[in-house]
């Protein structure tokens, strides 16, 4: 906006406002109605979907969900989407700062004096798109489940090994079924794919010590699992050795 | 015992008698209701000498809203709202809540919800709350988008309003790990672990928050003290600088709205 078009804007405004009702009572009225709304709904959803306390936090158990409050699911669907491990941290922080660096300074690169919606096309479409994918990525989220049973078929060298090879293999799938993992990571048809790569074939591309390394000290957003109590840690580590 | 008929009282000499009551007083002595109206005002005036406030308050109040505002400009207000009801509850919360990784905290929670009277309740306020608030926020920042209300002169709200929306997601961020449940516990784990993999300041963010490279003891009372202290403070005056300049440069007309041409709004004055 130049000078003569913010003069203008002014002007126009001024006699909007001098057409205007006093705040006081007239918009005081409908704030408090809305406030009412929202205090109804509060006191609603509180009676009716009350306040759970999951078990108490334990960093050695292997039963939980990384799961955020849901308007925090986009973010991490964004990490689904974005799948190359180069790429993860263009996805957890990149995309949501530039996000937050074009919505700050919008008011500095937006600076024509249109107001009316179907007269600025690109914020428009650009402000519906956003929140379409929002909403998108946000059911997405909602629905990815994270699944706590590995149903794949046991590698054939396992099977003719058998005995204690095969009881600690079934020992470490059910670990990792339950730690959590396949909120990450996709094992044959269970899980979720990403933001972790799949762990299908792990094996052969990663050496048993290396499986380790990277449950002791892995790269974010992966939690270290340095915490599992020895034997748990080690059926993990057994388990994934399998997965050729 | 009989009654005695009144006697009328004996003249007084003019300087004793009563004043006759002044224009505008109803008779010399009110009731009690108009002694009490009486009392408020005095309250006020005696406020007002020393403050001058009355011309601050009569400046937010009765000025003009432009034709035009409709429900969609509740929605600020509304979030403004929802985090007093959030400040509220917390308070409550607050009275029973112990930052104690050890098993503090998630006992004094689950005193809270289950032994506590309205225990569950309160919480249940403060947990919706949040996502209520997170919505409006949300709708209010899509109202002001949609109407072109971040345009001059306004940038400037817009700006306070995007820290404002930040604010409020670390705000539940925070929050979320206090119950130190399992799921609380590990979905932090796994955000803080996300906050280090951004670029440069990442891991330094991620270690302050979590008081260190381990995440444990120190990093729920650094949660506990931004969440009930840090932010809430930082929302509070902001929500005051975002809603001054509002109050100083007026909220928008909706963009369709133009005013009326000087005859018609003779004619409209007239009906
Ligand atoms: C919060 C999500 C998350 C969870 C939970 C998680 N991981 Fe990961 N994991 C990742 C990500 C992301 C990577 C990729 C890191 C990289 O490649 O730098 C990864 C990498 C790995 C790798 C290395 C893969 C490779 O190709 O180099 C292994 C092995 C692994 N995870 C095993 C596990 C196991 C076992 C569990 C459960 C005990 C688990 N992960 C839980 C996110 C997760
Ligand atoms: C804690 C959160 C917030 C509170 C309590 C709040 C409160 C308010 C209130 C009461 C108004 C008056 C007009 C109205 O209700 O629409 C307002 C106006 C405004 N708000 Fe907010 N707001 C918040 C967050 C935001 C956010 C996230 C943005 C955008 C990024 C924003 C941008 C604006 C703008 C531009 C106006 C001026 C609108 C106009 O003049 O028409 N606010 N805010």
């Amino acid at each position: 906006m130049n000078q003569q078009q913010k003069e203008q804007y002014l002007r126009e405004y001024s006699v909007l406002k001098a057409q205007g009702k006093p705040f006081f009572p007239y918009a005081v009225a409908k704030d408090s109605i809305m406030a009412c709304i929202v205090m109804a709904v509060i006191i609603a959803m509180s009676l009716v979907l009350g306040a759970e306390l999951g078990s108490k936090a334990n960093p050695t158990t292997t039963t939980y969900v990384p799961r955020p409050e849901w308007y925090f699911f986009f973010l991490f669907e964004v990490l689904r989407v974005i799948k190359p491990p180069s790429l993860v941290p263009l996805a957890t922080i990149g995309v949501p700062t530039i996000g937050m660096i074009l919505l700050f300074l919008l008011p500095f690169y937006d600076r024509k004096p249109e107001r009316r919606p179907e007269r600025r096309p690109i914020a428009t479409i650009t402000g519906i798109a956003v929140i379409a994918a929002m909403a998108y990525l946000t059911y997405q989220g909602a629905n990815a489940g994270s699944p706590t049973a590995i149903e794949t078929p046991t590698p054939t060298a396992v099977v003719q090994a058998g005995g204690a090879t095969r009881g600690e293999f079934e020992a470490g799938k059910q670990v990792v079924a339950q730690s959590g993992c396949l909120a990450c990571h996709k094992i044959g048809e269970n899980g979720n794919a990403g933001p972790g790569p799949n762990l299908s074939h792990i094996a052969s591309r990663l050496p048993r010590q290396g499986i380790a390394r990277t449950l002791v000290n892995p790269t974010a957003p992966m939690p270290s699992f340095k915490n599992l109590p020895p034997k748990k840690f080690q059926s993990i580590v057994n388990f994934l050795s399998q997965l050729k | 015992m009989p009654r005695l008929p009144k006697l009328p009282a004996p003249p007084l000499p003019p300087p004793l008698r009563e004043p006759p009551p002044r224009p505008g007083q109803a008779n010399g002595k009110g009731g009690p209701i108009e002694e009490a109206m009486e009392a408020g005002i005095t309250v006020v005036d005696w406020i007002d000498e020393r403050t001058s406030l009355s011309g601050a308050g009569r400046w937010l109040l009765f000025r003009k809203v432009p034709k035009g505002t409709n429900w969609f400009y509740t929605l600020g207000s509304a979030t403004m709202f929802a985090f007093l009801s959030q400040a509220v509850t917390g308070v409550f919360l607050a009275m029973y809540y112990r930052p104690d990784a050890s098993g503090g905290a998630y006992e004094s929670i689950r005193y809270v919800t289950n032994e506590v009277f309205l225990g569950q309740f309160v919480r249940g306020m403060h947990k919706w709350g949040s996502s209520v608030m997170v919505i409006l926020v949300f709708l209010h920042m899509g109202r002001t988008f949609f109407f072109g209300a971040y345009k001059y002169p306004r940038e400037l709200n817009w700006v306070i309003g995007v820290v404002l929306l930040i604010l409020t997601m670390v705000m539940s961020f925070t929050g979320y790990l206090l119950p130190f449940d399992q799921r609380a516990y590990w979905a932090t784990v796994v955000g803080v672990n996300i906050n280090g993999t951004g670029p440069l300041l990442g891991p330094y963010l991620s270690d302050f928050l979590r008081g260190g490279s381990e995440f444990g003891a120190t990093t729920l009372s650094r949660f506990y003290a931004i969440h009930m202290l840090l932010l809430p403070g930082a929302i509070a005056a902001l929500i005051g600088a975002h809603l001054y300049l509002v109050a100083k440069l007026g909220t928008t007309a909706p963009p369709w709205q133009k005013p009326v041409p000087r005859s018609e709004e003779l004619h409209e004055a007239e009906v």
